[in-house]
């Protein structure tokens, strides 16, 4: 191998490199603009970014993506989702890693306000939770007196049971009817994932067994699994939403006018509406509920 | 089967932010290996080269760093970077400078430690020539380098591969935000977690491309050095 060749491998791949970085660059950048082109007339807040942590289900059922261009068309400001659980949610909010919160775990939410991590919050909407599992319903759930009743029928038939185990609202929800059921769930039927929520009705449908969703996931997801609602209507799995935004005394890169911006465009008529008007499959998965 | 023809039909469909998304993971990788390159190659080149107290620990050092989990890298960066953290006034997390702050510390080991075991490949002699010529230790550093290049873009190809196929960082530091930081490999968690294993698939493919375009390059470089 002589030398000019040698060179030119290594010359080809160093070109090769910068040329990719610029098409990349170019093009990662380009989109972005075109996702942040602003018409004419829509307002233009000075620090435009909000960060919103919320829950897997407002985003995975697809309400985010249906409401936020509506947002961003009324007020000017984009907003950056960070889907997670609600307990990763809170700390996020905690650590002041985010500017407003979307969360579904009401005791949690009054204890980060009562310890001053949050500046204002107000409910938003709401739907249930549902016991999914094998459309063939092998424990027996359907016609359990409550949902404490169909937990102890999973216990007691060892029913493969999937659960969220990364304390989101779904899991503390979860937590607290295996809790009124008196039952300490433990076992090979009982398995704990740490995914957000569509994975797990997807686990639960690969292993034929059970999972506790909340019904704005389910209606998103149910048409890639075999399973169907076993459980539901217990008013204990009554599912509320609350929107929070971060106290902004925390730190100084708090987007504060932005975040007010979003709770209060979200608990307003038009983002009440809104709400309401999204549907998948002719269903409603969240109704609102903010009460002035 | 079906999945895999949805994935190619997707790919040359032009979807958006399919492309966007390679484009972006592109660009985050691009530039952390850059960064990591800048301290990583001139470390690798040093370990060689240093006749020093300790050095066998600082090997062992940075090739134990080498095999942290992408996670344990994303949490301690995040710890950084968050708001409450010493970093958090830069507004680096959830941003694309995170991301690439984060995989440029998950290659900046890995580029020091292959750099460091390529050059052993390297003639012995070449060192003593230039220390008995009396070079200082920045002259041979630059000739090491230099002369080692074909082992150090090995060591770089791997460390841009490492970065692109790595998704623990960037979902944590990024936060897998649309149109913003979501890269190829979050996306693949998100969509394979929903259930739409066809878009899934199909970015799969362009990292499977990538990691082959690698292989390529750095067979080509080996083959140089022989």
């Amino acid at each position: 191998m002589n030398l000019s060749t040698k060179r030119t491998s290594v010359r080809a791949a160093a070109a090769l490199a910068v040329l990719l970085l610029g098409a990349a660059q170019a093009f990662a950048l380009g989109g972005k603009e075109q996702a942040q082109a602003a018409p004419a007339g829509r307002p233009t807040p000075a620090n435009p970014r909000v960060r919103l942590a919320t829950t897997t289900s407002t985003e995975n059922s697809g309400l985010l993506t249906y409401l936020l261009p509506f947002f961003t068309e009324d007020t000017g400001y984009t907003v950056d989702v960070v889907a997670v659980g609600t307990g990763a949610a809170l700390k996020l909010g905690e650590n002041a890693d985010a500017d407003v919160l979307l969360v579904h775990a009401r005791a949690q939410e009054d204890a980060f306000m009562k310890a001053g991590h949050g500046a204002t919050r107000r409910d938003v909407m709401y739907n249930d939770f549902i016991v999914v599992g094998p459309a063939s319903d092998p424990a027996g759930l359907k016609g359990s007196a409550d949902s404490a009743a169909a937990f102890a029928k999973l216990a007691a038939a060892q029913a493969q049971f999937v659960s969220r185990g990364d304390k989101s609202g779904t899991h503390v929800k979860e937590l607290d009817i295996w809790k009124a059921a008196k039952i300490v769930p433990s076992g090979s039927w009982y398995k704990e994932a740490g995914q957000g929520m569509e994975q797990v009705i997807i686990m639960a449908d690969g292993l034929q067994g059970y999972a506790l969703a909340d019904r704005g996931t389910w209606i998103a997801v149910k048409d890639k699994t075999s399973l169907a609602v076993c459980y539901e209507g217990d008013a204990g799995l009554f599912n509320p939403y609350g929107v929070i935004t971060v106290n902004p005394a925390k730190n100084v890169a708090i987007n504060a006018f932005g975040a007010k911006a979003f709770l209060e465009w979200l608990t307003s008529e038009r983002g009440q509406g809104l709400i309401a008007s999204y549907k998948l499959g002719g269903q409603t998965l969240f109704f609102p509920n903010y009460k002035p | 089967m079906d999945s895999i023809i949805g994935a190619f039909a997707l790919l040359a469909g032009g979807e958006r932010e399919v492309w966007w998304t390679v484009a972006t993971s592109l660009r985050f990788s691009l530039w952390s290996t850059l960064l990591a390159v800048i301290p990583g190659v001139p470390l690798g080149a040093a370990l060689f080269l240093g006749r020093f107290k300790g050095k066998r620990a600082a090997v062992a050092m940075v090739n134990a760093v080498m095999a942290v989990p992408t996670v344990v890298v994303g949490l301690f960066v995040y710890s950084f970077i968050s708001r409450s953290g010493p970093l958090g006034g830069l507004g680096l997390l959830y941003a694309p400078g995170g991301v690439i702050l984060g995989q440029a510390a998950l290659a900046f080991p890995l580029v020091a430690a292959m750099s460091y075991t390529g050059l052993q490949k390297l003639d012995p002699r070449y060192n003593e020539t230039l220390l008995t010529l009396g070079a200082g230790p920045w002259r041979r550093v630059l000739a090491i380098v230099r002369e080692g290049r074909y082992v150090i873009t090995q060591s770089v190809l791997a460390a841009f591969g490492r970065v692109t196929g790595e998704v623990g960082v960037s979902m944590m530091l990024g936060g897998n935000i649309r149109w913003y930081t979501r890269t190829m490999t979050t996306t693949i968690a998100l969509d394979a977690g929903k259930g739409e294993f066809e878009r899934a698939l199909s970015l799969g493919i362009v990292l499977l491309s990538v990691a082959l375009a690698i292989n390529f390059l750095s067979h080509l470089a080996v083959r140089d050095a022989a």
